[in-house]
């Protein structure tokens, strides 16, 4: 097993990520993307980690996980609301700010 | 009394000494009792069957109670001579309180004193607590008892008052500051007490504030007294800074002991004795006091008489070490708070001769006594200044009740139009009256006469008198003390008559007042007549040994570190029979005067229709500067302000017009002229030029970047990445 395989692994899912967030119209397949991402790193963090022979990156990547936990709470609880006020969760309908 | 008090002094030693000194650990309680007897009348007096007063009467009770059985403690300690330890009898720990407890034990007298600490500022923890000595015992039985005195009088003085329940409820809440500020531990505590009982007076005066006098009275003495506050707060700041603490024992023994330099200790006093002069109507800043009988008869008795007024005496008396050692007391034959006093004592006795109010007199009449103990305390007669306060409470307290109880009757202060011939009508108030004037004037066996002699003495003027080993030779304060003890019978002769005798000048018929204001006049005559024998002279024979200067060794602190070593003068027959023939003298004068030649005009009349203001310029010039009030409230009102108003206004105005004004106008013009320039050239083009600018870039950047700002979530995260893409790159190239 190599470093490079495992950061290969992470390249792929963060772009995976990238483009749900940037393409797909669905609130819900958004933050799914989002958690792509950031397992995309703690990919990274734990490769490392193994890599540098210490638990450093494991730890950092507990509170990845656990931040992440929180942000996709926070973000359902959003998607929620936009549903129910709504009746739609398609993020281009989402443009009260524009300037 | 004297003899009454020993009595109980001497069963309180026998006694268990185990118990002995609670009442004095513990004496916060008593200003804590009417404190909280405030906030009940206040919040819910109204729904009391007396509107509250019952709660104010059974709080200053219980402070009384309590004030005696400190005094009592307090004596058995003294007389018991300090055989006490005092560091473990103190040491009780108390819950969460850190107690700071000791006893300054030497010399057979010790303070107690008890400290909490009450707020830390870096390495700096000012403490708060009680100071419980001879001094503080004394004040709080005066204030306890006044107090408890006039509570009762009010009830029927204010009956049916619109503010019954305020009234009572700020008497509770004065009543609760006087005690805090005599028991107060350190000078920071004082002179919270200090603006506490001038809120309360000044609240008190205004009590009928709808008429406008009674308003404008209320503002006078507040602003007053806040010129001398300022002195206090900078003369204990000086303290604070010179002494390092703000305890009182803390700053007088710095001042005994060196540790602050003569200078500062001046400075110090100086800044203090301001603030004696607005509290206790020192002549120049005395014009408050007698504005201030706006108020109710009973504030004025309670406040304006026996406590408020002797804060600033109580004052000196606390701080003694600072003002003795500032002012070189000890010593010389002039300084600057003897002079005060005595100018003071002339002052108010020479104003009480023109008034037609009865309050105003007995104003006056307050005015001069203060600085009696002032003039005491300049002397080094320190004891004798406290004796007079001591006394004079009760005396001239039972005076103004007197005068109260007349008004209450004629519903008039006016002496010459509303009253006479009120000895048939109201014998209770004629006869106490009689009594407080009889003190007053200084007459053998009364109060006054006791107390008023023992500051002659300690003038230790005119060595002939034999008053000798007093502290100096101030033979100008005792001349100003004899020429006062004249005038003080002849315009107490004046009252009497104009009040009591000849025939009644008023409308309908006066009644005698109820028991609940004669049973307060008749205590407070009592103790005018007995106060007095609580300090036989010590050479009196007499009385038995034991009865005398019961007074001096319950109240001086001897022997002890931060109070300074006076000496006492002893007292001289000669001089006590001089001054009690310069009092006689006095009132035979002002008697002739009245009633033989103005009762032989009329019953009516009030003064002759060719006295001497008739006949003589100078007497009328005289009468009309007394009338006038040495014109000092013209001095202040038309002389300082008016000439800032009147002539000053009108000479600066002509500078101002024709040399001023050309000037500025000269410059004015060239402004002008130089503005414009700025104006075109440099405002208008290079400023706005900028202003306008930068108004018109973030205008015009605002429009563009408005585009970026479109709602879209997803544009968002686009311009995001591509922005951290392009970090990337930058980093990678970079490194």
């Amino acid at each position: 097993m190599y470093l490079n395989t495992m950061l290969l692994l992470a390249a792929v899912l963060f772009c995976i990520g990238v483009y749900g967030v940037l393409a797909r119209r669905n609130g819900v397949l958004v933050l799914m993307s989002i958690e792509l991402i950031l397992n995309a790193v703690n990919i990274n963090l734990v490769a490392f980690g193994a890599f540098h022979a210490t638990v450093v990156g494991q730890i950092f990547a507990l509170f990845v996980i656990t931040v992440a936990a929180a942000e996709v709470g926070i973000g359902l609880a959003i998607v929620l609301l936009l549903y129910r006020n709504r009746r739609s969760i398609n993020l281009d309908q989402v443009d009260l700010m524009r300037g | 009394m004297g003899a009454l008090s020993a009595v109980f002094g001497a069963e309180a030693v026998g006694e268990a000494t185990a118990a002995s000194g609670w009442f004095l650990e513990n004496a916060w309680l008593i200003w804590l009792f009417p404190a909280v007897s405030f906030l009940l009348i206040l919040l819910f007096g109204k729904r009391f069957p007396k509107g509250g007063s019952e709660i104010g009467i059974f709080a200053v009770g219980a402070s009384f109670v309590f004030g005696v059985a400190t005094a009592i403690q307090w004596i058995s300690e003294v007389e018991g001579g300090g055989s006490k330890g005092a560091e473990g009898e103190y040491a009780l720990g108390a819950g969460a309180l850190s107690l700071a407890a000791e006893g300054e034990s030497s010399g057979g007298v010790s303070a107690v004193s008890r400290s909490i600490t009450w707020l830390t500022n870096g390495a700096e923890s000012i403490g708060a607590g009680i100071l419980i000595d001879g001094l503080a015992v004394m004040m709080i039985f005066v204030v306890t008892l006044v107090s408890l005195l006039v509570h009762v009088y009010s009830t029927d003085y204010v009956a049916g008052d619109r503010r019954y329940t305020h009234f009572f409820a700020f008497l509770s809440l004065f009543t609760a500051s006087m005690l805090f500020f005599v028991t107060a531990s350190t000078t920071l505590q004082m002179l919270v007490g200090w603006e506490l009982v001038g809120v309360c007076s000044f609240a008190l005066i205004g009590h009928w504030w709808e008429e406008k006098p009674n308003s404008n009275a209320a503002l006078k003495a507040f602003f007053t007294n806040r010129v001398g506050d300022m002195g206090l707060i900078i003369g204990v700041s000086i303290l604070f800074f010179a002494a390092g603490t703000f305890d009182v024992i803390g700053v007088n023994e710095a001042a005994l002991n060196g540790t602050m330099t003569h200078t500062v200790t001046l400075a110090a006093a100086l800044c203090l004795t301001a603030a004696v002069m607005s509290k206790s109507g020192q002549f120049f800043l005395h014009t408050w006091l007698p504005d201030a009988m706006a108020g109710p008869t009973p504030v004025s008795a309670l406040i304006h008489a026996a406590t408020m007024v002797v804060a600033g005496i109580f004052m000196i008396a606390r701080l003694y070490g600072v003002f003795f050692e500032g002012y070189s007391i000890g010593g010389s034959s002039l300084n600057l708070l003897a002079l005060i006093g005595g100018v003071t004592t002339l002052v108010g006795a020479s104003l009480a001769f023109v008034q037609n109010d009865i309050k105003k007199v007995l104003a006056y009449s307050t005015i001069s006594q203060l600085g009696y103990m002032v003039l005491a305390l300049g002397v080094g007669a320190w004891t004798a200044a406290l004796f007079h306060l001591f006394t004079h409470a009760f005396f001239k307290a039972c005076l103004f009740l007197g005068s109260g109880s007349v008004s209450h009757a004629v519903h008039s202060f006016d002496m010459k139009k509303d009253m006479g011939g009120l000895r048939a009508h109201m014998p209770h108030t004629y006869r106490t009256f009689m009594l407080g004037t009889l003190a007053l004037a200084g007459l053998p066996i009364f109060s006054g006469f006791w107390s008023k002699d023992e500051i002659l003495v300690g003038t230790g003027g005119w060595g002939f008198f034999g008053g000798t080993d007093a502290n100096g030779s101030y033979t100008i304060m005792l001349v100003m003390g004899l020429v006062t003890a004249a005038l003080t019978g002849a315009y107490m002769t004046r009252v009497v008559y104009l009040t009591f005798f000849g025939e009644y000048r008023g409308h309908g018929t006066p009644h005698e007042s109820g028991p609940r204001i004669t049973a307060p006049l008749w205590i407070l005559g009592s103790l005018a007549v007995v106060a007095g024998f609580i300090n036989f002279p010590p050479g009196f024979q007499l009385v038995p040994e034991s009865w005398r200067e019961k007074f001096f060794q319950w109240v001086e602190p001897v022997g002890v570190s931060y109070f300074p070593s006076i000496k006492h003068a002893t007292p001289s027959w000669s001089l006590a029979i001089v001054s009690v023939i310069v009092a006689l003298a006095g009132i035979a004068a002002a008697a002739y005067y009245y009633f033989v030649r103005v009762r032989a005009v009329s019953p009516m009349a009030t003064e002759l229709p060719n006295g001497p203001t008739r006949r003589w310029v100078l007497a009328r010039a005289g009468h009309s500067v007394l009338v006038n009030k040495y014109y000092l409230d013209w001095l202040y009102t038309r002389v300082i302000v008016g000439f800032v108003k009147g002539p000053l206004a009108k000479g600066t105005n002509w500078v101002n017009q024709h040399v001023i004004d050309r000037v500025v106008n000269e410059v004015g013009t060239r402004s002008v002229q130089a503005g414009n320039v700025v104006y075109h050239k440099v405002d208008q083009l290079v400023v706005d030029g900028v202003v306008n600018a930068t108004g018109k870039i973030s205008d015009a950047s605002g429009e563009e970047l408005r585009r970026m700002q479109t709602g879209k979530v997803q544009q968002y995260a686009a311009i995001m990445f591509i922005a951290a893409t392009i970090l990337a790159g930058i980093f990678i190239i970079v490194i």
